[in-house]
């Protein structure tokens, strides 16, 4: 017999794990996109010190003409994608999921005992549902950005029609490097989230796929759930 | 809110995980499969098949929410770029004398020189010209409103047709483009560019200026322009780009 808690709900995993295409097709296709005028780079004047993006890069996942494509693709899928996130927000006012993921009063405090703890200087993590307060504000905010790259999408696809809209996000300049940040944005957090799946461990994972996590036997309470990874 | 723990014998957990993620990789193989499916696909003009009717369903949902009250934010002229991009030179070579011909029927040809344009009222606009490529530069033209053309010349039977093509005098670019977006109040012959006529490789003598559009279909040198309920044949939507273009 193991303890166990139903961690992820069904309709959490399955709009997780359709997301996860979605948005590496619209990443991809907007990468070829860019392609069509990649002017951005982080330096000075005339000092470069990272270009998005280096020619090599380019050619090694052979982006180079293939502007009409890449449009196609992301005209295509970017309604796949933002249905899939209409519904996964949705879902998550109404089941009330939220309460797991919005970051409450103490989220900031918590969230620097997390990090404190993940860099060995402190040994105890706050007690915590399902999500720490790191994750919480990491959550959140990747929902944020889901958002804010829908709308940023918007300005610059429709920049007459939504004239407002391009108008509220600084112009068309402006917001065609928002939606490039924001998808810069999505991949940090791509990456530390697939590192923090690793260090989270098999029973971590499985509860992303099978809904269960199998519950450590340190429960105090039935209010916390003391195993604190993703 | 908060779990509840559950005690559940171990068989029914491995039961439940050896479910889950057969469906989980089964779902896996039929995402990879539809994507090789999608680009093993026949090409519609360049673009794959279902890709290709994905754009026309755009058209059709962003025609239809297309408003001619919507305009293209316009700017005072100290704004506008003395140095002018130039993307494209197709079409513009041919060097006989010039005349905009408008095509009314089959054997009724309109033919006008740049004169005729000049005597209708003049609209200038300083807007942020927006190319397919990515990059987008304030810019400043000059000439005929095309709605205006359409009053002046008694053409609006012509202008209940649903298309508007355009032609180089060589036909080597062509442009097809909606009624709707050719009548909007921003869209414009332009025989000047920054006061001035208009330079060679900027489409001398008259070219296309239309807010609602990426510059592929601002077409350079129009020699000739044609009414049509079908769709007008197009330059970049033969290499694969959406026919709409509209923003």
């Amino acid at each position: 017999m193991k303890k166990i808690v139903e961690k992820h709900p069904l309709p959490n995993r399955w709009l997780h794990w359709i997301n996860f295409p979605l948005l590496l097709i619209m990443i991809w296709s907007g990468m070829l996109i860019y392609w069509g005028n990649d002017v951005y780079r982080i330096g000075w004047g005339d000092k470069t010190i990272l270009k998005f993006f280096p020619d090599s890069f380019n050619k090694a996942l052979n982006i180079p003409f293939r502007l009409a494509e890449g449009m196609s693709l992301h005209f295509v899928f970017m309604w796949f994608f933002t249905i899939n996130g209409a519904i996964y927000f949705c879902y998550l006012i109404l089941s009330k999921q939220y309460k797991f993921i919005f970051p409450n009063k103490k989220a900031f405090y918590e969230a620097w005992q997390v990090i404190l703890v993940s860099l060995k200087i402190k040994k105890q993590l706050p007690v915590q549902i399902k999500y720490n307060a790191a994750q919480r504000i990491a959550y959140t905010g990747v929902i944020f950005l889901g958002f804010a790259e829908i709308l940023t999408g918007l300005a610059i696809y429709k920049p007459v029609q939504l004239n407002w809209l391009c108008y509220l996000l600084g112009g068309y300049e402006l917001a065609r490097i928002e939606h490039f940040i924001i998808t810069i944005l999505f991949c940090l957090f791509f990456i530390v989230h697939i590192l923090q799946v690793i260090f989270g461990g098999w029973n971590n994972f499985r509860a992303m796929v099978t809904g269960f996590e199998i519950v450590k036997d340190k429960v105090e309470n039935k209010n916390s759930n003391t195993d604190n990874e993703l | 809110m908060n779990y509840k723990v559950k005690i559940v014998p171990e068989y029914i957990l491995k039961r439940r995980t050896v479910l889950s993620f057969m469906l989980f990789f089964f779902c896996i193989t039929i995402a990879i499969f539809s994507w090789y499916k999608l680009q093993h696909q026949p090409k519609e003009k360049e673009a794959l098949a279902s890709l290709r009717s994905g754009l026309e369903t755009n058209e059709w949902i962003f025609s239809h929410l297309f408003s001619d009250k919507n305009l293209s934010r316009v700017y005072a002229k100290k704004f506008a770029a003395a140095r002018v991009r130039v993307n494209g030179d197709v079409g513009l070579k041919d060097t006989t004398q010039w005349q905009l011909n408008i095509i009314k029927n089959i054997g009724d040809t309109l033919k006008l020189d740049l004169a005729d344009l000049k005597k209708l009222p003049k609209t200038t606009i300083t807007f942020d010209f927006k190319c397919i490529e990515g990059w987008n530069q304030i810019t400043n033209w000059s000439g005929v409103k095309f709605s205006d053309f359409i009053k002046y010349y008694k053409l609006t039977n012509l202008s209940n047709l649903k298309y508007v093509g355009m032609q180089t005098p060589d036909s080597a670019y062509y442009v097809g483009i909606d009624m709707a977006s050719m009548m909007h109040p921003q869209t414009i012959l332009a025989y000047e560019m920054n006061g001035a006529a208009l330079p060679s490789n900027q489409g001398y003598p008259l070219r296309l200026i239309i807010p609602v559009k990426y510059g592929v279909k601002h077409i350079k040198k129009i020699g000739s322009i044609y009414f049509a309920n079908e769709k007008p044949k197009d330059y970049w939507y033969e290499l694969g780009y959406d026919y709409y273009c509209g923003m």
